[in-house]
């Protein structure tokens, strides 16, 4: 059996098992819903700024939902692989001929299910109260792309985790540094519109800033390679950087010979 | 079988951290078709041993091969001939027991169909047939363990590794494993090597037995062989007065070493035998020393176990086993 065949039966197994638990699949889509909602009543009257780079508020903020899916995609994708490592359901698929990069990339194909699913949802709750994708129809799917990415990127953060710790407690344990992390980052306010010195270099140096910024771009100003490119580039990075070091650990965690 | 499946292990080490030794220079052979019982107190080293054996951990020094693969470089060749059921079986409660068996029937490489009549098959053979459709989490301990079982032949294994395959599961659930892996064996070939803690699993269920303590084979053969070994009937009273015991193990010491015993008794190895029983009655009765009971046990695995390490597995057995 190929590897790509392998992967479909574990990645099939692990969106069954993330979807048959309601309290994985529903703080993902309500969550940075009710958030938006908060954040767009609240914050509504930024847009009055001079230089502000819309008149809507929501416009502004609708991508972070797809960031907080993703990161929440993350947590579910190491708690469900950390959960495999402790029962020995890892083991198990390790005494099969499957290979240990398509366990890894398997099982977290749950989590990552989850932020396409919550992705789409966001756009659709999105477009129904008013939000305008100035990239148009193409743009609104390069969106949905570029998040389902990003969510892929972010699950391997949680696998890595999950590898290094073995332990669904410590990935869990994990979410509220991550979430700090949103909030320093231009999901409130645009980079120029940040006075504080510190904050401003906290989130000039936040990877999640270049994801938000490219996604808005799509919403908010037309296609701009600018901002696009660093956001494929750090989720391509996140990505590289944390599936390798999942790879490694695993290859210690389970040392098949 | 059309290859030599048997087992052979030389010399096989595993150190962990802090240079605890958990495995120590174990030797023992496992013929083609064998059931082989690997008895030990718990943390004796019989996981780590099966660890090694499945491929799942590299060995520190010797070599063992499985149906004729060397464990430590030949483990892809080794998992395509062997089907485990590791400790606590490890099953997704949210996936029915079909999903279990198309997900690993398609990983070892069967066809969709294969898998579906292989599945069913096996799952009719282990009971299963009527949750089949249920999620794993609704099972039974015994349920599972069945599951495991038969997902561990799903792939028709010429060896099967099985860690204590039985811990936690009722008599009826116990007898019918047994049944399937003895069938297995004197069936299908299948060579079995199976860990326990149970001297009567051991007993009843293996061709020969080895006896491992702190990760050293103590002693090996058959169960017949073993208990033939210690030769001596012993003999176990329950004084009616609990306060009666230190009198009555003096008593008793006269007529042999002290034997493993349940904590309300007293038990020795008779030095000439069954022949003794009539002289110790007289000596509980010129004591003044009521029992409540009075038994003659022929030699069991476990004083073979008392025999080689000075401790009996039948106490560490009855401390440890888990709540049903």
């Amino acid at each position: 059996m190929s590897s790509t065949s392998q992967l479909a039966l574990i990645a099939r197994r692990s969106v069954s098992r993330t979807f048959r638990q309601p309290v994985l699949v529903v703080p993902v889509i309500a969550f940075p819903l009710i958030l938006l909602a908060v954040n767009a009543a609240g914050l509504s009257s930024v847009t009055e700024l001079p230089g502000f780079p819309t008149k809507s508020y929501i416009n502004f903020a609708i991508v972070v939902c797809f960031v907080q899916g993703a990161l929440f995609a993350a947590i579910s994708a190491g708690t469900e692989l950390a959960s495999d490592i402790q029962t020995g359901f890892t083991d198990r698929l390790a005494l099969t001929p499957a290979k240990r990069w398509v366990v890894l990339a398997g099982a977290t194909a749950g989590g990552a299910s989850i932020a396409v699913f919550g992705s789409v949802i966001y756009l659709v709750v999105g477009l129904i109260f008013g939000v305008e994708i100035d990239t148009g129809v193409v743009g609104a799917l390069v969106l949905l792309a570029l998040a389902i990415y990003t969510a892929i990127a972010f699950a391997g953060i949680g696998a890595w985790l999950a590898v290094a710790t073995g332990s669904p407690q410590a990935v869990q344990g994990m979410f509220p540094l991550l979430f700090v992390l949103l909030f320093l980052s231009t999901m409130s306010l645009p980079l120029d519109f940040i006075q504080k010195e510190w904050f401003a270099t906290i989130v000039e140096w936040n990877p999640l800033t270049y994801l938000i910024d490219g996604m808005r771009g799509l919403v908010i100003g037309g296609w701009d390679a600018s901002t696009l490119l660093p956001a494929i580039a750090v989720a391509t990075g996140i990505m590289v950087i944390t599936f390798t070091g999942a790879s490694r650990s695993l290859r210690k965690r389970v040392q098949r010979t | 079988m059309a290859r030599d499946n048997g087992i052979e292990v030389e010399g096989i080490v595993r150190l962990f951290g802090g240079g605890i030794r958990a495995v120590d220079g174990v030797d023992l052979s496992v013929a083609p078709g064998e059931i082989y019982g690997f008895l030990g107190p718990n943390g004796a080293g019989k996981s780590t041993m099966v660890l090694m054996l499945v491929t799942l951990l590299p060995p520190t020094e010797g070599r063992a091969t499985v149906a004729g693969f060397d464990v430590a470089k030949q483990g892809p060749q080794v998992r395509t001939v062997i089907g485990a059921a590791l400790q606590e079986a490890a099953l997704d409660s949210f996936l029915t027991g079909n999903e279990h068996m198309d997900l690993q029937g398609g990983l070892h490489g069967l066809s969709r169909n294969e898998r579906r009549t292989r599945g069913a098959e096996l799952l009719e053979r282990v009971g299963l047939s009527d949750a089949a459709g249920r999620k794993v989490g609704g099972y039974s301990g015994g349920m599972k363990r069945r599951l495991d079982l038969a997902l561990a032949l799903l792939h028709r294994p010429s060896v099967l590794f099985l860690d204590e395959p039985t811990t936690g599961l009722d008599p009826q659930s116990r007898s019918a494993l047994w049944a399937e892996v003895e069938r297995l064996s004197r069936e299908d070939g299948v060579t079995v090597f199976l860990t326990t803690q149970y001297l009567e699993e051991a007993d009843v269920l293996a061709d020969r037995v080895g006896i491992i303590d702190h990760g050293k084979l103590v002693a090996e053969g058959t169960p017949t062989e073993l208990k033939a070994g210690i030769g001596q009937v012993s003999l176990e009273a329950t004084p009616v007065n609990p306060n009666d015991r230190e009198r009555l193990a003096a008593t008793l010491a006269r007529f042999g070493e002290p034997a493993a015993a349940s904590p309300k008794s007293v038990a020795v190895r008779l030095a000439a035998g069954a022949a003794q029983l009539a002289d110790v009655v007289r000596a509980l009765d010129a004591d003044s020393i009521e029992v409540a009971d009075l038994q003659l046990h022929q030699p069991s695995l476990d004083d073979v176990f008392l025999q080689q390490t000075g401790r009996s597995l039948e106490g560490e057995e009855v401390d440890k086993e888990p709540a049903s």
